[in-house]
């Protein structure tokens, strides 16, 4: 074997030797290594994994080989630049991570700086309870009923067996107006006799709204006030219906344990008549009953008068003052609250009751 | 109605250790409403005694006369020695009982009791009066007990004084009259506790004789349906009223007066009659009962000289001349039964014939002169509420009794008693109705005994024909049906639901079970409901806080307002009697009420308020005369309800909304940004789109209209209608109202806006969309949203959208120029646009705007 026909030339594939390769990756870790951010690391690149990087070189002398070599040559230079690949990216992805680290560090703010630059309103309570109120009925099937606030005497009263003469008219501290036939309603149960005269039964709603009477504002008292009022006519209709009606709400108002107590009263537009208490027990004063509204069968002259006829059908009725409500559920203790539309009152119960 | 416990036990056995708790679960459970319960045990403590007066050293040099007394207190001081006491009273003598406090004991008022120096004396207690015992008014000189009081010295004055009762006060609802009585309220009482009473009108009281106690002629048998009379001739006027009478009238808050008309009010308090008693020496001819005519006057009791009104009924003197009616008619003097005259009345101390009255009047004509005089006396009260016709002869002997025994004097023979009292029918009634209607099951052998218990005739219907047989139509309903014929002092029991009343109160309204009924399907809340409500929180999250205001505004805020003379809005409904003369009228506009809220909040020291009220106004029906006449044993007809609903004034529901202040404030971000009107206009574009108002229905434009700055006020239009207006206040306004400077405020008629229209599905493109923008010059008049539509119309179908982002002002375009930037996305839905389709629409876009408003292209 001729030494000069020989085309393997130790010389030229020095770089191929297996410590070249070694120190070609160990040079290259400490270069990576040695690079202080992503663009450092990226100006690194051609030196070590370029065209003209020691192991790019050591791949070209491959050729050099005989047969025999070039497969176990070739593995050691590809094994060298995976590792060399794999450094590179391995600190690639270091010095990402540590400047997207540095950038959110250096982006750090302080949460808890006030946010309100647009400041949220806010809904009045008694609005909300009166619709929290609407909602309870609509879930059973009831429908909203509403009527006008300046309304007929015939439908505030007389319709309601409140004829002209009767002592409870009196006792309704009414707002006349320069109006004949006309009052501000003392009561939202007018809206009982415009239901009964436009639908037929069965009739089940409610009528939350606003009604007046000629008090004084004080702390209990509102010349104004809302109130909400149910009504149903069907057949069959007993007062334990309206016992498992108000309990019902009692309990969506104020709480599981709540039940309902009856004292006899008289109204003129029921009969049996009874005002009834609430037994509340998270009250901020201990457990109690609380007076809460008024309620009773529908009276067969209210039936008679709005064309219902009692032989077939009956009803019953309710009503609650929502200010005594709101003032009971959530300790309101001032009447005035309610009223003088001092934004921080009104603030205070956000969009929902 | 106050009335002691030891009175009511004189008619029901109410058990000896009857506690206040007991008493007032019952009386509540009656339907009696408690006021309160005083037990007048507890109204003094410490030693309170009898004492006997017996010396006593005036004390001179002071400027009134002071006693020093020695009284003889037994052994309640503890030394038997007599209690030495300086007094400021001078109306009693040695020898005298009287109540003694000594040290230690507290009067009402925590009025304690020591010994103490005065008036270079030591006062080892005080000898009282009624007054400083809380038993009444009377405060001149001390009190001192009848000389015949049993009580000895040192006794526990209590007893002696009435101090050992309980009083109840109840609050007595219209429909039950005899509760306004002992009489009524110890047969409540037995019926709930199921003990034994005895009716105090159970008495043998003689008839009518055949010559009158008195002459009268009854010439209104509707007004005046029972007259009774009886006449006492020779009473003592000095004779007292006796001091257990007085304590009761005292306890139920009535003065007293003299003994007869101190017996007429005993009597209404313990059988609920009331009465009047005449001087019959003052009476110059025979009475006569009949209406008033008009233009008759009569001075009453309290002293007041009353126009009389041809409704009121009254008791007249024939032997007075009337120039008014007429001789014949005798002149007025007493107001039946609501108040007596001056010239008829017993004088105290004078009269010696006494003619005692009690009659039964028709509940509506008192009701109606009660009102119309404003005399609401305990009398019209119980008249109003409904008296016991069957009373009038037992009242009468009970007073002839009281009143001879206490007074002396003789009865005459004589009674008159004109009776046209119609006796009540029976109610046919089913004994399954309470069963029916409770929800409870009541036998009807119950439902008969709870009847009879409240004091009504019950037999079945079967039993009735037999007794009757004109009743037999009434009672064919079938043979279970009872006849039930209320009690004399029951008029409110008139229908059968009356009876089932009656049946479920006394057995107990405890008993009513829970049933919830099921309620068929219904629709939920209605388009307008559901819409008030998104508008309304719309509104709170955009910052602004909602207020409920009253509706009563002032003439005067009107004027503040600056509305014209002939503003629709000036055209209000006015109160009659409002609560504040300064404010008869309901708003008009919503925004009157809220800016005064919006002041208060400034002037409770905040300085960015936004506000909003969704409430009704009233707008009244020129024209509109009275409602027609309706019956209620009917349903109206629909013509006379719509006829009567036409006169209602209209009552649209309105939002408003008003705005002063930062309303977005200064913060670490920077500085805020002040509200102005377009933060008004906003409101209402905000409520517009809560109401589902399509964007396109809408329009805005420059209006003048009170109380908007001329230059600043936006007009809203839904479909071309006109649904409200929207701005900054004239400063005018503002400096009228004490309003923060540049407040803006928005109202819009929320009624008048149209249902929201079923909404197209916009069709979503995933091409890439084309951007120009593009700056248009126009004369400073031309309103940008003009120049906007026309951009839109003249783009065609490729814009997606525009936007205005910026309006530039120079003097390189010229004065009274404007530039506007709009930012076109031009987009197609099947292909990505080229440049010069994009371009080619921008084009088509401006050349609209300069066809339409003169729009140049800036820079071109």
């Amino acid at each position: 074997m001729s030494y000069r026909n020989d085309p393997y030339d130790p010389k030229q594939v020095a770089l191929l030797d297996q410590s070249a390769l070694d120190e070609a990756v160990a040079a290259a870790e400490r270069a990576f290594a040695a690079a202080g951010d992503p663009d450092a690391l990226t100006a690194l690149r051609p030196a070590h994994l370029g065209d003209r990087a020691p192991i790019s070189l050591a791949r070209r002398e491959i050729g050099a080989l005989p047969p025999a070599a070039k497969s176990d040559a070739g593995k050691r230079v590809n094994e060298a630049r995976r590792t060399i690949e794999a450094a590179f990216a391995a600190r690639r992805e270091q010095l990402d991570r540590e400047q997207a680290e540095r950038v959110l560090a250096e982006e750090r703010v302080d949460v808890t700086l006030p946010t309100d630059r647009r400041p949220r309103g806010a809904r009045h309570p008694l609005t909300t309870l009166m619709e929290t109120i609407g909602d309870h009925f609509v879930g059973m099937g009831y429908e909203v009923a509403e009527g006008p606030e300046v309304e007929l005497e015939w439908t505030n009263f007389d319709a309601l067996n409140i004829p002209p003469d009767h002592p409870a008219r009196g006792l309704m501290d009414t707002f006349h107006l320069d109006l004949p036939g006309l009052v501000l309603r003392t009561h939202t149960s007018p809206v009982q006799a415009r239901t009964m005269l436009t639908r037929q039964p069965p009739i089940y709603v409610v009528c939350p709204g606003r009604v007046y009477r000629t008090d004084e504002l004080d702390a209990t008292h509102s010349p104004v006030f809302h109130q909400v009022e149910g009504l149903v006519v069907d057949k069959g209709i007993t007062m334990a219906h309206l016992r498992g009606t108000l309990e019902h709400f009692a309990r969506a108002m104020f709480g599981p344990e709540a039940r309902i107590r009856w004292r006899p009263h008289y109204f003129p537009f029921t009969e049996p008549s009874a005002e009834f208490d609430v037994w509340f027990a998270e009250h901020r004063n201990g457990p109690q009953w609380v007076e809460w509204g008024g309620c009773g069968l529908v009276n067969p002259r209210v039936l008679r008068a709005c064309g219902i006829d009692p032989e077939v059908y009956s009803g019953f009725a309710f009503g609650i003052g929502i200010e005594r409500t709101l003032m009971v559920r959530h300790g309101v203790s001032d009447m005035r609250d309610m009223v003088e539309g001092d934004v921080r009152f009104t603030r205070a119960f956000g969009v929902e009751v | 109605m106050r009335v002691a416990i030891s009175w009511l036990r004189e008619y029901v056995d109410l058990p000896a250790g009857l506690g206040a708790e007991e008493l007032e679960r019952a009386l509540t459970n009656l339907g009696l409403e408690v006021e309160s319960i005083v037990d007048q045990r507890a109204t003094v403590s410490g030693p309170l005694v009898v004492g006997e007066v017996r010396e006593i050293e005036e004390l001179t040099g002071f400027k009134k006369p002071i006693r020093f007394c020695r009284v003889d207190v037994g052994d309640a001081n503890g030394t038997g020695e007599p209690q030495e006491i300086v007094c400021g009273a001078t109306n009693f003598v040695p020898g005298d009982k009287v109540v003694v406090i000594l040290p230690g004991g507290v009067l009402p008022g925590n009025f304690a009791i020591s010994a103490r120096k005065t008036y270079g004396r030591v006062s080892n207690g005080m000898i009282c009066s009624s007054r400083e015992l809380g038993l009444s008014d009377e405060h001149e000189g001390i009190l001192v007990l009848p000389a015949d009081t049993p009580a000895r010295p040192g006794d526990d004055a209590r007893p002696v004084v009435g101090l050992d009762d309980v009083l109840v006060e109840l609050e007595i609802t219209p429909d039950r009259g005899y509760a306004l009585s002992v009489r009524g309220i110890a047969r409540e009482l037995s019926h709930a506790l199921e003990l034994p009473y005895r009716d105090p009108a159970q008495l043998p009281a003689p008839g009518a004789t055949a010559d009158p106690a008195y002459p009268v002629e009854i010439r209104d048998t509707v007004g005046c349906d029972r007259f009774a009379l009886r006449l006492v001739r020779g009473v003592d006027p000095a004779a007292p009223t006796p001091e257990w009478m007085q304590r009761r009238l005292v306890q139920a808050g009535i003065r007293t007066i003299s003994l007869p008309v101190d017996i007429t009010n005993y009597l209404m308090l313990e059988l609920g009659q009331p009465m009047h008693a005449f001087d019959a020496d003052r009476l110059g001819g025979a009475l006569v009962v009949r209406r008033a005519v008009a233009g008759e006057r009569l001075t009453t009791l309290d002293g007041v000289t009353r126009e009389l009104d041809a409704e009121d009924m009254v008791i007249c003197d024939a032997g007075l001349p009337n120039p008014v009616a007429g001789d014949a008619a005798g002149a007025p003097v007493s107001l039946a039964a609501v108040m007596g005259g001056e010239t008829s009345e017993v004088i105290p101390g004078t009269t010696t014939d006494v003619l005692f009255e009690a009659a039964h009047w028709d509940p509506v004509m008192v009701g109606r002169t009660a009102r119309r005089h404003r005399l609401f006396s305990e009398a019209a009260k119980r008249w109003e509420r409904g008296v016991d016709p069957a009373l009038p002869l037992v009242a009468l002997e009970r007073a002839v009794e009281l009143l001879t025994r206490h007074g002396g004097g003789t009865a005459t023979p004589e009674i008159t008693d004109i009776d046209h009292v119609t006796p009540r029918g029976p109610i046919m009634f089913d004994p399954e109705l309470p069963t029916r209607r409770a929800g409870v099951e009541y036998p009807a052998a119950r439902v008969a005994a709870l009847l009879e218990r409240v004091g009504c005739a019950v037999v079945a219907g079967p039993e009735r024909l037999a007794e009757d047989p004109g009743t037999v139509a009434t009672a064919a309903g079938g043979p279970t049906r009872l006849s039930v014929t209320p009690p004399s002092w029951r008029p409110d029991l008139v229908e059968p639901i009356d009876l089932v009343e009656e049946v479920v109160r006394l057995d107990g309204y405890d008993r009513v079970p829970s049933v919830l009924p099921q309620a068929p399907a219904g629709n939920g809340l209605t388009a307008q409901q559901r819409r008030r409500r998104s508008l309304g929180r719309a509104l709170a999250e955009q910052g602004y806080v909602e207020v409920i205001c009253y509706p009563f505004v002032a003439p005067e805020l009107l004027d503040g307002l600056g509305l014209p003379a002939d503003d629709p809005r000036r055209q209000a409904v006015r109160v009659a009697n409002p609560l504040s003369d300064a404010e008869p009228l309901l708003r008009t506009t919503l925004l009157g009420p809220l800016l005064a809220s919006l002041r208060r909040n400034l002037s409770r020291g905040q300085r960015d308020v936004a506000l909003y009220e969704v409430g009704l106004v009233f707008e009244p029906r020129p024209g509109a005369g009275e409602p027609p006449k309706m019956s209620v044993d009917h349903r109206p007809s629909e013509a006379e309800f719509a006829a009567a609903d036409a006169i209602v004034p209209h009552q649209p529901w309105h939002v408003a909304a008003v705005l002063a202040g930062e309303v977005e404030p200064t913060g670490w971000w920077g500085s805020g940004r002040r509200a102005e009107w377009s933060d008004a206009v906003q409101a209402a574009r905000v409520v517009l789109a809560a109401a589902g108002i399509d964007e396109e229905r809408i329009r805005v434009r420059s209006a003048e209209r009170a109380p908007w700055h001329p230059g600043r006020c936006a007009e809203l239009l839904v479909d071309e209608r006109i649904v409200g207006y929207a701005g900054e206040l004239h400063p005018a306004v503002v400096s009228a109202l004490e309003l923060t400077r540049r407040t803006a405020a928005m109202e819009l008629d929320v009624d008048a806006l149209p249902a929201p229209s079923v909404a197209p599905a916009p069709r979503i493109s995933g091409f890439p969309p084309a951007l120009i923008d593009v700056a248009l010059v126009v004369d400073d008049a031309v309103a940008a949203a003009d120049v906007q539509r026309a951009l839109v119309a003249g783009a065609g179908e490729l814009l997606e959208s525009v936007r205005l982002f910026d309006v530039y002002v120079s003097e390189q375009l010229g004065t009274g120029r404007k530039s506007l930037a709009y930012k076109l996305t031009f987009r197609a839905p099947d292909r990505t646009l080229t440049v010069e389709e994009a371009v080619a629409a921008r084009d088509a876009a401006v050349a609209e705007a300069s066809a339409r408003v003169g729009a140049v292209l800036r820079g071109a």
